[in-house]
């Protein structure tokens, strides 16, 4: 057998149950992987030693009908996990241990997966980069100082690297989808609802979604039908059917209508990405899908919207870091200049930053220019993507207006950092489901991806489109192990 | 739009987060170009459109207004940064 750590989700969990390997085996493979690999910063916190012992009492008594029997997985730092250090990537959670699981986890666990440890992220899943972590930035497995994406950071560096067969992460504005297309990984967004946003630090509440992140579209479709629960602790989790999605997976596609929205280009765009794109149109005409031309006419205006509506979101979700309760407390002369002191000392540059755009425009005499203007701007995007849908099933885009950059390149101007997001913004603020798939190179052999985005609850629909393309691709990921010395 | 020194210091003010003045200078200098890029949005006409405030078209459900969890007092004062058995701690208030 090839080595366990390459091994896809699927093929891992059917040698578990064909008891060819056992979990301490698997999970030993995982953790020494994870010790060679430690330039890469993808871990937070590592739980190397519960996790072994947790394979080990797994073994003792193993139950294989259980859909993750016994397979460790790391997961992104943003879910809350019972007696395991959660921090958000930020030093104002630096010391917090969450007496309370968050349901997406809860979800693996009860399915018998195990915890290797907390995955690296930007702060409070701001950034796409992973370079405003407290925790320092996280390197690509592709190339030395090439940036992973982010804000999911860690969690698509250590499933490219095989530091975890799968992982979870989180998305607001493509803090899923951009990392996997920069590290040559799937990840989806699932549509808004599916997903308990129980137990996930919040950055913003009407877009934050947690999702899959996987080496194939199989292995997605698994994850997905496992952490996709109805959930009353979540008052936006929305009780509808959901399918059994690995099950009824199928390459079957023909005659699906694909929609092409010619607005989803930029200036100075590469011309690969266009290339990519017209390779994507092809590869989903093979697949017998028919191609449709659309329009999605607000789309230029989605990145700006979002930029007053996740930092509103923001300012008022962390409001609650005040050294009060819990996390990092700075020494203060009075309650107000505890307060003063410990958000400036806790709290990151982008963080600070955003924490100030999403108060400005919420502040009196500003709410109606800014903020209810971007929740006008957001009906139109939301009612662009209605009216596609009354002509297509799914539309494909590229994922990222261009392959991954290097550390430090962008870190000055917020702006051009923020252009990163602008294909899969529109998706969070109309609350769609779209997956990202690697669909090729760039001339330096970085990954890109392609996005298909579906109607809302129509994740079986997008996984399929997926997994037909991934035929047609044969997208194989160059992992030259560079950092192992 | 340009927004000023003084504009800062009072959003830092309502953001409870203390800005020194070589600090308030660069949020200044990134604020304004974010907001350049954000103006973008006045170009469009919304005087007839209702504003989104959630995506998730459902009404809230209703629930029985009962105690789940109870006697958790030491799991919730355990991360209290000033320790005390009983209370969460923090500067006098009340001189």
């Amino acid at each position: 057998m090839s080595d366990i750590t390459s091994l896809t989700l699927t093929d891992l969990v059917k040698n578990i149950k064909d008891k060819k390997i056992s979990s301490e085996e698997t999970t030993k493979a995982f953790i020494n992987r994870g010790e060679k690999s430690r330039e890469l910063n993808a871990y937070i916190t590592e739980d190397f030693t519960n996790a072994l012992e947790k394979a080990k009492i797994f073994d003792q008594k193993p139950n294989f009908d259980l859909k993750l029997p016994g397979v460790p997985m790391a997961v992104k730092d943003l879910f809350c996990t019972n007696g395991v250090k959660t921090t958000a990537g930020s030093k104002i959670l630096n010391n917090f241990i969450p007496p309370y699981e968050s349901t997406v986890t809860q979800n693996i666990w009860n399915e018998g997966a195990i915890l290797l440890g907390k995955l690296n992220c930007d702060e409070f899943a701001m950034g796409s980069s992973n370079e405003t972590s407290f925790f320092g930035n996280v390197q690509s497995p592709i190339d030395k100082d090439l940036v992973p994406g982010g804000s999911s950071g860690g969690s698509a560096s250590a499933l490219a690297a095989n530091l975890t067969p799968i992982t979870i992460g989180t998305d607001t504005g493509g803090s899923i989808r951009q990392p996997a297309s920069f590290t040559g990984t799937v990840g989806l967004k699932p549509t808004y609802g599916s997903c308990s946003r129980y137990g996930i630090v919040a950055f913003a509440s009407s877009l934050d979604q947690a999702g899959p992140m996987s080496k194939n579209v199989k292995d997605c479709a698994l994850l997905q039908e496992i952490i996709s629960t109805y959930d009353e602790k979540d008052s936006t989790s929305i009780d509808f059917k959901r399918n059994a999605y690995s099950k009824e997976l199928t390459n079957n596609i023909k005659g699906k209508k694909i929609g092409i929205p010619k607005e989803y280009t930029v200036d100075g765009m590469p011309k690969e990405i266009e290339d990519l794109w017209t390779k994507g149109i092809e590869y989903a005409k093979d697949c017998g899908a028919e191609i449709v031309e659309i329009s999605l006419p607000h789309t230029n205006y989605a990145l700006p919207a979002y930029y007053i509506v996740a930092p509103a979101e923001a300012s008022s979700n962390l409001a609650r870091y005040d050294g009060v309760k819990y996390g990092f407390r700075s020494k203060g002369e009075n309650l107000i200049d505890m307060y003063e002191k410990t958000r400036s000392e806790g709290f990151g540059e982008e963080v600070q930053r955003r924490i100030m755009i999403g108060t400005y425009v919420l502040s009196s005499g500003y709410y109606d220019a800014y903020y209810i203007k971007a929740q006008k701007v957001r009906k139109l995007i939301k009612n662009d993507f209605d009216e596609a849908y009354k002509k297509v099933d799914a539309i494909l885009t590229p994922s990222t207006p261009s392959a991954a950059f290097k550390i430090g390149e962008k870190t000055n101007d917020p702006v051009s950092m923020y252009l990163n997001d602008i294909f899969t913004v529109p998706v969070n603020l109309a609350g769609l489901p779209a997956i990202s798939i690697p669909a090729g190179v760039d001339a330096k052999g970085y990954p890109l991806g392609l996005q298909i985005i579906g109607k809302a609850f129509d994740e079986q629909n997008i996984l399929n489109i997926a997994y037909a393309m991934e035929e047609k691709i044969e997208f194989k990921n160059k992992i030259t192990d560079w950092w192992i010395k | 739009m340009t927004i000023d020194l003084k504009t800062i210091k009072h959003i830092s003010k309502l953001s409870r987060i203390s800005v020194d003045d070589e600090k308030a200078k660069k949020l200044a200098g990134d604020m304004n170009s974010i907001f350049d890029f954000i103006e973008k949005l006045k170009e469009l006409d919304t005087d007839n459109v209702e504003p989104l405030t959630s995506v998730a078209e459902t009404t809230l459900k209703l629930r029985v207004d009962e105690v789940k969890s109870g006697n958790i007092r030491e799991q919730v004062l355990k991360n209290s940064p000033d320790e005390n058995e009983d209370f969460f701690v923090v500067p006098r208030v009340v001189e």
